[in-house]
């Protein structure tokens, strides 16, 4: 991604720079605090190397105390790196003074989990704010904040104050304010956590919808799976102050590596066995034991009655325990757990019929 | 006579008004900025001084933990100097505004202690300066707070201003004192209290109306 040295940028050769160069890039970046007593330090971030994609949504994940909002909170410099540098569109931010900050913050909004809006102005006037902040006149802050306010579905309670909204159209006045400077980057630190699942719904439609229309760079923190199943492009997870896990959405979860993006995931994708059969299920194959086998679908092929042809063909008995279909940034994932009175050597063949089918499977293990 | 007594009542109230008028306007003007200060000066915060704010902090808490008769009579030099004289309404104006000053401070920066930090980070976020912080933030969320706080400032004034009339400071307390004390007159006593009763409730209701009027926060009940 950097270009070779002494090779010089320019023309056609610079815009495909700035077209691959991330949109925002955390270099080796540690933060740690003194500790309320002072003495003793907290490492919130470790050697950290993180990049997001420019123009994408891009979800950090990971359990409370993470170091998610400290590393949010770096790409705006509202906290410094204690080594490492950050660069957002080009521009190492950790290196600026406060004053030359302040440009740079009005190209990145933020939203967040409170939802931060000043109690004593209207709908209207807390869009208003930042334009007030960068010295923008009344006319044109009226010509900007009605077209915010229409996008995210509120010109009619311009003149409402934040305590007669619900929490949803909080978030909604949040968002407009926070796209009333034509940022490049949106931060958002736990924007839905205190939103019900219905109205987390709605506000990550509007957040998708600005990215595809603005397209503006969406970086979300999150401790809840169900937010980055419905938004994110890529995902990364954080723990301990690392990213231990990154890719694409759709493979970092039907594929999770690190435990805990297993354990983070364990309640959101796939299905649950009932505990009938998890109390008796065994490792080891038994004579005249089932298989409980979970087979994945994935892609197109999900939709595919490929049980029915297995029984079918092979003539085996089927037995469907538990079953789930998701939806994973758009794409099916769908999970199906069977039993089937099939030895090892029929196990086998079953196995290698799914798989030439397109599926995975995984032994979970044997009943009697 | 009635009417003697009424044209006594009357000039006493328009003294009392002037000095705590006077003194509530000054002792604000300083003591407001420096609430504020004393509000945002500590480690971490917006202007972050906290030896200045620490030896702020002790000097409020002197002057407020001085008896105010004992101020008006240790500052009488001060007095001299300023007014030209230590006896009178507009002397008394001096110790009145030197007690005020950290009296209202220590209200504001309540006040503005009680601002949800959540929001400056927001101002922050948006690349505001600190004095718009201050003044857009806040200020402006501060002002239920601070409008309470300058009532009460006002309410206390008016017993204080009471106060000093005993040392010569002119007002309701000061006819109080000559003519309900000391030529024994218990109607015009009665009648300098039922005036500073009333007005102290005026104080009082208007400023909680304005302070409502404020406060666009949700209402609990
Ligand atoms: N200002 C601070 N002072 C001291 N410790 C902090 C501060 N901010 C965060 N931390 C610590 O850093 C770690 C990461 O915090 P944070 O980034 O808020 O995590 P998350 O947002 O993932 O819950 C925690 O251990 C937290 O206590
Ligand atoms: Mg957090």
């Amino acid at each position: 991604m950097n270009a070779p040295a002494g090779q010089r940028l320019e023309g056609p050769g610079l815009a495909a720079h700035i077209a691959q160069e991330p949109a925002i890039a955390f270099r080796n970046v540690s933060k740690s605090f003194a500790d309320a007593g002072g003495a003793a330090k907290v490492t919130a971030l470790d050697a950290l190397d993180f990049a997001v994609p420019r123009s994408s949504i891009t979800c950090i994940i990971g359990r409370s105390g993470a170091g998610k909002s400290t590393l949010i909170r770096l790409v705006n410099g509202l906290e410094k790196p204690t080594s490492g540098s950050v660069i957002v569109d080009g521009t190492d931010v950790s290196a600026l003074s406060e004053s030359a900050l302040r440009p740079v913050r009005r190209s990145i909004g933020m939203i967040f989990q409170h939802f931060n809006l000043l109690t004593s102005r209207t709908v209207y006037d807390n869009v208003a704010l930042p334009l007030e902040i960068a010295g923008v006149n009344r006319r044109a802050i009226e010509a900007k904040v009605m077209p915010l306010l229409d996008l995210v579905g509120l010109a009619d309670k311009s003149r409402r104050y934040p305590s007669e909204l619900s929490g949803g159209q909080k978030q909604r006045v949040g968002i407009a304010r926070a796209l009333a400077t034509d940022p490049k980057v949106l931060l958002s630190d736990e924007a839905t956590s205190a939103l019900d699942p219905e109205t987390t719904r709605s506000i990550l439609g509007l957040l998708k919808r600005i990215n595809a229309e603005l397209g503006l760079t969406v970086l979300l923190i999150t401790h809840e799976m169900q937010v980055v199943k419905q938004v994110a492009d890529r995902v990364a997870v954080i723990d301990g102050g690392r990213i231990v896990e990154e890719g694409d959405t759709y493979s970092v979860f039907t594929r999770p590596q690190h435990p805990t993006t297993r354990t983070l995931l364990a309640d959101v994708v796939g299905v649950h066995l009932p505990a009938f059969v998890t109390s008796r299920l065994s490792p080891e194959p038994k004579p005249g034991a089932d298989a409980v086998v979970k087979v994945i679908f994935t892609g197109p092929n999900a939709t595919e009655p490929v049980l029915a042809k297995l029984g079918e063909t092979m003539g085996l008995h089927l037995n469907i325990l538990a079953g789930a279909v998701d939806e994973i940034s758009g794409r099916p994932y769908g999970t199906l757990v069977v039993s089937m009175d099939a030895g090892p050597e029929t196990l086998a063949r079953a196995r290698g019929f799914i798989h030439d089918l397109g599926l995975e499977t995984e032994v979970l293990g044997y009943v009697v | 006579m009635w009417f003697e007594i009424l044209r006594l009542i009357v000039n006493a109230t328009g003294e009392t008004l002037y000095m705590v008028a006077v003194s509530a306007l000054i002792g604000s003007l300083i003591g407001g900025p420096l609430g504020i200060f004393l509000a945002t000066s500590r480690r971490g915060e917006l202007f972050a001084a906290p030896a200045v704010n620490g030896i702020l902090g002790i000097v409020v808490n002197a002057t407020r933990s001085t008896p105010f008769i004992i101020l008006v009579v240790a500052i009488i030099p001060f007095t001299r100097l300023v007014a030209g004289t230590s006896i009178g309404t507009s002397a008394a104006i001096v110790p009145l505004t030197i007690a005020t000053i950290p009296f209202v401070a220590r209200l504001i920066e309540t006040a503005i202690r009680d601002v949800d930090p959540g929001l400056v980070e927001a101002a922050r976020a948006m690349g505001a300066t600190r004095l718009q912080i201050v003044s857009k933030v806040l200020i402006a969320e501060a002002r239920p707070g601070i409008t309470l706080g300058i009532t009460l400032t006002v309410v206390s004034l008016i017993g204080y201003s009471a106060m000093v009339g005993a040392v010569g400071g002119g007002g309701l307390g000061d006819l109080g004192i000559r003519y309900g004390y000391q030529r024994f007159m218990p109607s015009v006593m009665l009648a300098v209290v039922v005036v500073l009763i009333v007005l102290v409730q005026i104080v009082q209701t208007v400023g909680d109306l304005l302070a409502r009027h404020f406060d666009k926060r949700a209402r609990r009940t």
